[in-house]
């Protein structure tokens, strides 16, 4: 009986994938909109294009590794090989500085692997001994923690509150968290930030109640509450009369322990964050501070409506204001960082930068409750956890001579969504990474790193840093069409209100809004073209 | 566990192949038993000219068969062994004697040995682990919350067993509700629960756990009749969820697991790949040999409270080596040494040298394993570790560049 159930859901997501990658026809070429025919020069369906894309996934182990074809293979296209439209420089490669064809291949950063782990595999270039070493990260990331005291010593210390036992318990299978159903009422993999405004005006955690809502707690300790999520639908048309329906969250909270969160007055800014997928991110840390802030437009001088900004955050280890590159507001500067807050926040793991149990004065039991040691993961075991979020590969494009996916980059690259979707980055040198296999690479994260106002539709109206109450970072694309393979439901946004790709590129607003209205008023097979292309990266 | 000579495989191999290539003609409606027995047996005299493709199918075919009959019947030993652990458990807590205590603990051990075996069959989304059905967080989760289970060294007022006025009745839906907090399925259940409270905790440096049987004699130790109660429901938790999983691979549940399986025969083949590789590379050199031969920290091993770790080695090995040769029990079939064997004979060889070599430095290991990873680099028991995950990453590596080679593996290396 139980397995009828599994099957059933495993045929809807696998149903879910195909209507998503391979839509049945598209005659793009012909009948293209206005706008559409200014801003590229011809949608080719590019044969070289897509050679170039079956480049780009051509991984180690090919027997011919060492051979000059297989060079060749394996090395970054030069730019000059490649055909100049938009459709070949989105689908390919980053271009990259051509190389000398007597360089030796060098594994890329990508792998093809479409299965459950897709997002699980550790970078092809890696040594023997960092191979070693992602896995022990990789234990500690997916094994639970436990209450102290316990005779897994070195891995006790949960809680006493908490929102999961482990990174993997938001992060299933390095991937990507989305909000409790009716279906699903107990998944992990949302929580709820939190901030009240002090005396002088500044933002800072609710006295009762931290500045997350812990959901869970040890025996014998109180969880802070819970909280239920209404779905309230918002309807819209696309350009060509069909109806759409998205869904907005409103939540409320409930079994609250320590007395109400506020009143109606001052209620606290409450931010719902789903758990982002955690690969790749090696890559985005590895890019040099100076390409990012490039690309940072502020007062927006080019005058196409989109700024971008940097967020300027506080580094732990060193005191300096540097720049935010994780967490949807870019509020943390390294990965370290962003894991050690993850750890006491979502798991109650303190850690040499976060030393104290997080526990508010109101909560007696929970300040009462054995601690797992000082600190619960030492400086070992998260340094372990950080090569591996920093060395977990990133999935390679798929279906890249697709023509739907060919007219879809012409398309996603018409409607300037790559504007802040960046598709090319290149990773610093040697110097400045973990591991050889993080350094001078190029790869196709399809964001800028930058903040960016995207309207009142999306606010959370609560600050983190530089970041306003409407700010967000431009999320990353890679991977975003196996999410279904991998964590099993295709939600999107920072609160997992949208149901798939469109229903996310139709809540954008603010400086987002033109590059939303040119995807709302294509026909349907350009939005399917767009759509097939962003689930093909 | 005979150790083959490696030049031999092939040769069984070639003799596979023309075996199946009789019983598995595409006129025949494909008989769902494996290949016959004698096939492996075929004198290398009688050896085939080199196999031709235009039988990969069926012998692919062959092969996922065979798969699935080493799951199912892996998994009803799995189930047989844990039936007689529970029948040991109830005889036990009906009777708390160090008598009926030794049996129950003998009955577990001996029930690993059998499961141990069977988690070759992870790391895919099959039956044991799919995300939203799987069992194996329920059956197999570690490490344990001892402190969510039972009193534990600093804290005796510890567990549900202690909780009584926190859950005044123990219920096997209390156990599985508990067993859920924070949305993982990871928390108090399974085999390694049942080792807790037959054990204890492992407070000595060279020995296994040591609960005193009075901690079951009620009057004497402190609730004892809830931890009765409790270690009573684990057991039959424990059954009943390795029954779903038995029927799913049940070849007679015409709507179960299995007949997907059996019909998607390239999806399963990376199935199997991944399976292996996982397990071997990742899961048994990775998180269980590497993480505690790098922290030294004692009991960060899967059955520390038996002191019975090495012997999951051997058995995650020996399951390996079952699905390579597609022999387990009386289940004799076409195993993934054929398979590989139609497209690359040397790789066979290799992939057979080094399940064979895994197996051997598994047992290489001296017990207890928790000794057996502390000291210097160069004692006895380190250096035995390090060879076991050598040899563990070697067959990882080959079996993925097998079944790259054979084209059901594609990128990718965990």
């Amino acid at each position: 009986m139980r397995w009828a159930v599994a099957h059933a859901v495993a045929d809807a997501v696998v149903h879910e994938g195909t209507a998503c990658r391979a839509p049945t026809r598209y005659a793009l070429v012909g009948r293209m909109v206005p706008w559409l025919r200014m801003g590229v020069a011809a949608v080719v369906l590019s044969t070289s294009g897509c050679a170039s894309g079956r480049v780009a996934t051509t991984t180690a182990g090919s027997p011919r590794a060492g051979s000059p074809t297989a060079a060749r293979l394996n090395a970054v296209p030069p730019a000059a090989a490649l055909p100049s439209t938009a459709a070949a420089r989105l689908n390919a490669v980053p271009p990259a500085a051509a190389l000398p064809s007597t360089v030796a291949a060098r594994p890329s950063v990508t792998v093809a692997n479409t299965t459950l782990d897709a997002f699980a595999q550790p970078l092809p270039g890696l040594s023997a001994d960092e191979r070693r070493a992602f896995f022990v990260g990789n234990a500690f990331f997916n094994d639970p923690w436990v209450t102290a005291p316990s005779s897994t010593a070195g891995r006790d210390g949960l809680g006493p509150t908490f929102n999961a036992t482990s990174c993997a318990g938001c992060h299933f299978k390095d991937g990507r968290g989305a909000p409790p159903t009716d279906d699903d009422p107990d998944r992990v993999g949302l929580l709820v930030r939190l901030s009240v405004v002090d005396d002088v005006g500044a933002s800072v955690p609710h006295p009762d109640y931290g500045d997350q809502l812990q959901d869970h707690a040890i025996l014998g300790v109180p969880p802070e509450g819970t909280f239920d999520i209404a779905w309230d639908e918002v309807d819209g048309r696309y350009g060509d009369g069909t109806a759409f329906t998205l869904l907005r969250p409103r939540f409320t909270f409930r079994d609250l322990a320590f007395g109400p969160l506020g009143d109606v007055a001052a209620m606290p800014a409450i931010s719902p964050r789903t758990a982002p997928a955690v690969f790749g991110l090696g890559l985005l840390e590895a890019v040099p501070e100076a390409d990012i802030v490039a690309r940072a437009d502020p007062d927006d001088r080019d005058g196409d409506g989109i700024s971008g900004r940097p967020n300027r955050v506080p580094d732990a280890r060193t005191g300096a204001v540097v720049l935010g590159r994780f967490g949807w507001k870019d509020g943390r500067p390294t990965i370290e960082q962003q894991a050690a807050a993850a750890f006491l926040g979502d798991i109650g793991i303190t850690s040499s930068l976060h030393p104290a149990t997080n526990c508010p004065p109101a909560q007696a039991a929970c300040r009462a409750a054995i601690d797992g040691g000082s600190p619960e993961v030492d400086d070992a075991k998260l340094a372990r956890i950080v090569l591996y979020d920093q060395t977990l590969a990133v999935p390679a494009p798929r279906d890249v001579d697709d023509p739907a996916v060919v007219a879809g980059a012409a398309l996603f690259a018409a409607a300037r969504c790559d504007a802040c979707h960046v598709p090319a980055m290149r990773s610093g040198p040697r110097s400045t990474v973990a591991v050889d296999a993080l350094a001078d690479q190029p790869f196709a994260p399809y964001t800028d790193v930058l903040l960016h106002d995207m309207g009142p539709g999306l606010a959370d109206d609560r600050s983190e840093h530089d970041a306003t109450g409407t700010e967000w970072r431009t999320a990353p694309l890679w991977g975003i069409g196996l999410i279904p393979t991998v964590n099993g439901h295709d939600r999107l946004l920072h609160d997992g209100r949208a149901r798939g790709i469109a229903e996310a590129i139709l809540w954008h607003g603010g400086e987002a809004e033109g590059a939303k209205e040119r995807f709302r008023t294509m026909t349907r097979s350009e939005r399917d073209a767009l759509v097939a292309f962003v689930a093909s990266r | 566990m005979t150790v083959r000579p490696s030049v031999a495989a092939p040769v069984a191999a070639l003799a596979c192949l023309a075996a199946i290539a009789a019983a598995c003609g595409p006129a025949a409606a494909p008989p769902d038993a494996a290949a016959p027995s004698s096939a492996h047996t075929a004198p290398a005299a009688a050896a085939p000219p080199p196999a031709a493709s235009a039988d990969t199918t069926a012998l692919r075919r062959a092969v996922v068969r065979t798969y699935a009959d080493i799951a199912f019947a892996s998994y009803t030993d799995a189930l047989r062994t844990a039936d007689a652990l529970q029948d040991a458990i109830e005889a036990f807590v009906a009777d708390p004697t160090d008598a009926s205590l030794a049996d129950a603990k003998s009955a577990w051990l001996a029930a690993r040995d059998v499961y141990g075996q069977t988690e070759a069959f992870r790391f895919y989304g099959g039956p044991i682990d799919e995300p939203e059905s799987g069992v194996e967080g329920l059956v197999n989760a570690w490490p344990l919350d001892e402190a969510y289970i039972d009193d534990v060294d600093g804290n005796p007022g510890a567990g549900i067993v202690n909780a009584v006025a926190e859950h005044p009745e123990i219920t096997a839906g209390l156990l599985v509700d508990l067993n859920e907090v924070g949305g993982e399925k990871n928390i108090a259940t399974g085999y390694h629960a049942i080792e807790f409270l037959l054990w204890g905790q492992d407070l000595s440096a060279d020995g296994p756990g040591a609960r005193p049987v009075t901690d079951y004699v009620v009057g004497v130790g402190p609730n004892a009749d809830r931890r009765r109660k409790v270690l009573a429901l684990e057991a039959d938790l424990l059954t009943q969820h390795l029954r779903i999983v038995v029927d799913a691979w049940d070849p007679d549940e015409l709507a179960g697991y299995r007949s997907g399986f059996v019909r998607d025969v390239d999806g399963s083949l990376a199935k199997v790949f991944t399976g292996l590789t996982e397990l071997s590379g990742g899961e048994l050199a990775g998180e269980r040999m590497a993480v505690v031969y790098e922290t030294q920290d004692q009991e960060d091993e899967h059955s520390c409270f038996s002191d019975n770790t090495h012997k999951d080695f051997i058995a995650g090995a020996q399951g390996m080596a079952n699905i390579w040769r597609g022999r387990y029990g009386d289940v004799v079939g076409t195993g993934l040494d054929a398979l590989v064997a139609d497209v690359d004979p040397a790789a066979a060889a290799d992939i057979t040298a080094a399940v064979d070599a895994a197996v051997v430095a598994m047992g290489a290991i001296p017990p207890p394993f928790d000794q057996a990873v502390m000291g210097a680099d160069d004692a006895t028991g380190r250096m035995a570790v390090l060879a076991a995950m050598s040899s563990l990453e070697q067959l990882a590596a080959r079996l993925r560049s097998a079944g790259a080679k054979l084209g059901v593996l594609g990128g990718g290396g965990a």
